[in-house]
């Protein structure tokens, strides 16, 4: 019995001169809901294509409930969903044409795995007999997920699901992935949105097609253990010039409505907050504050 | 801050048939402002530039972009203001040089201008060892960069920025930002839209759309303050769901 969905054993591939994902360890338990968070071009789609047996690597293996993902790949490709970055539906079928298409090819009904997809399908119903090309982002994005649903696979792979989608919609999706977690399926998600994280189990962060850190959430942002405070005034871009010129302030970088200022451990937030003053700021406010998920990309970068 | 107006909107709305896709839209943007323009995917958010910057005429209402009318003065307007969107518009195959070139020949500059604008633009990206390499090689947020520097080629008085920092990494999307801050702070007004809810606060206005109306307008802390949220973020999804 095998207790990890996928195994990544040392996997990396090259295109020509261009290195996409170097010496990749990495395992994902059955049943979890894993996030591998990073920007375009750090190796995540790389990763991806090679797990869903798309691609094979050019040293490493990797194993996706027990099938090798390129000598299995005929078994593997019968119990995983995948879900590509890129649009990749029929746009010239409708919601339903495209489902019924999904489901044929992999031998079942739609009928025999709706209980997977009917809380998203019903969203999707009143627009059934419409052209995919002509769904609003986040029904594409629904109707994807349906597709790669409906064969009931073990393991589901999305290809930054929520990206370029707008932030109702982006709750919504994870609350439908939480919902197919409970149903037991294994979940390899990946976003560049930083916020995303915490609704994961575990993430990677992923750069430049390495893995800089891989644990839960909260570990990875309670693992931060450098000064940081955060910082605001009247005038924002002033702070930004203000702050970095300052010798003890190692890093200043905007954060939402404050400046997030990592400094030398002894530096106090009246300290910073004085100096400030004397700059001619006006509406001070410094206050020490914990590092977010993007923090800690920032300072592993 | 300075109070003159650079983008004057009056109950602007246009419908496609049956369907009001922007409904009496009206606010203003002040020079110098970064304005944020937010709204949930197919709220209207692309119709509604689109007629700000002249492709697309307008059912009904009002609206001065720099000055000009966007019924009787689309040409003037496009002279104007400056456009990028996620969907680049360099060329690939043209090398960073080429592509500034081609834009400044594009907004009749002289050949002069070219050439100075050129250099300040390679100089202050500092990609005078990619200069000649083609835009293609790139990586995502140098495009990015560039794009935003070709968009203000011509020295408009506004940029429209639609959803320019998607997929770059936390270190990038900021660099990107710092171009935007000192654009404005040197007087270019800003008009951009993003998917990014930190990135509103970046904002010194901002507006939210739904359902072809503007549903809330003001600064990032008059909104998170009249709505009682924490963040952005939670305001957003507040009004999104009405």
């Amino acid at each position: 019995m095998v207790n990890n969905a996928i195994e990544i054993n040392n996997i990396s591939k090259s295109y020509g001169d261009v290195t996409a994902v170097t010496g990749v360890n990495l395992n994902i338990a059955k049943g979890e809901l894993f996030g591998l968070i990073g920007p375009d071009g750090g190796g995540k789609t790389t990763l991806f294509q090679i797990l869903t047996s798309l691609l094979i690597p050019d040293t490493g293996h990797a194993i996706v409930e027990g099938l090798d993902t390129v000598k299995d790949f005929r078994k593997l490709r019968k119990i995983i969903g995948y879900m590509p970055g890129r649009f990749s539906l029929y746009p010239d079928l409708s919601v339903h044409e495209n489902l019924e298409f999904f489901a044929t090819i992999f031998n079942t009904t739609i009928e025999k795995n709706y209980h997977l997809i009917e809380d998203i399908y019903v969203q999707l119903e009143p627009f059934k007999s419409r052209r995919a090309d002509k769904l609003s982002g986040g029904m594409k994005q629904k109707l994807a997920l349906c597709c790669a649903l409906i064969h009931q696979p073990v393991v589901l792979f999305l290809d930054e699901p929520t990206t370029g989608v707008d932030a109702v919609s982006r709750e919504e999706f994870w609350v439908m992935l939480k919902r197919l977690k409970q149903k037991g399926i294994t979940i390899l998600v990946s976003t560049p949105y930083m916020d995303e994280a915490s609704q994961c189990e575990r993430i990677a962060l992923i750069q430049d097609g390495r893995i800089l850190q891989v644990n839960t959430p909260t570990a990875v942002t309670s693992g931060f253990d450098k000064t940081l405070f955060a910082v605001r005034s009247d005038d924002s871009y002033k702070l930004l010039l203000d702050l970095r010129t300052l010798p003890f302030a190692k890093r200043t970088e905007p954060f939402g409505e404050y400046m997030h200022v990592t400094t030398e451990p002894d530096v106090t937030a009246e300290y910073i907050a004085q100096i400030l003053n004397s700059r001619g700021h006006k509406s001070i406010e410094v206050k020490p504050t914990s590092a977010t998920v993007e923090d800690v990309f920032l300072d592993l970068m | 801050m300075p109070s003159e107006i650079v983008i004057k909107v009056n109950n602007l709305t246009k419908k496609f048939g049956d369907f009001t896709a922007v409904d009496q839209i009206t606010f203003d943007v002040k020079v110098g402002e970064i304005f944020g323009f937010l709204g949930a995917n197919g709220a209207g958010k692309t119709t509604a530039i689109k007629m700000l910057i002249g492709l697309n005429r307008p059912t009904d209402g009002e609206a001065q972009v720099a000055g000009y009318d966007v019924y009787r003065e689309t040409e003037k307007i496009k002279q104007n203001i400056g456009y990028m969107s996620q969907k680049f518009s360099l060329y690939e195959d043209l090398s960073v040089r080429q592509n500034i070139e081609f834009y400044g020949g594009i907004y009749g500059l002289p050949r002069k201008a070219i050439r100075k604008k050129t250099d300040e633009i390679i100089q202050k990206l500092g990609l005078q060892d990619r200069a000649k390499k083609v835009v293609g090689d790139l990586p995502l947020g140098w495009k990015q960069r560039l794009a935003f520097a070709v968009a203000g080629v011509h020295d408009p008085r506004i940029i429209f920025l639609d959803e320019p920092t998607g997929g770059v990494d936390p270190v990038t999307r900021r660099q990107f930002w710092e171009m935007i801050y000192e654009s404005a702070n040197n007087g270019v007004t800003i008009f951009v839209t993003t998917h990014y809810m930190d990135e509103a606060e970046y904002c010194d206005r901002i507006s939210i759309m739904v359902d072809g109306e503007i549903k809330a307008l003001g600064t990032p802390a008059e909104l998170k303050a009249k709505f009682s949220s924490e963040t952005m973020d939670d305001v957003f999804i507040k009004l999104a769901r009405g």
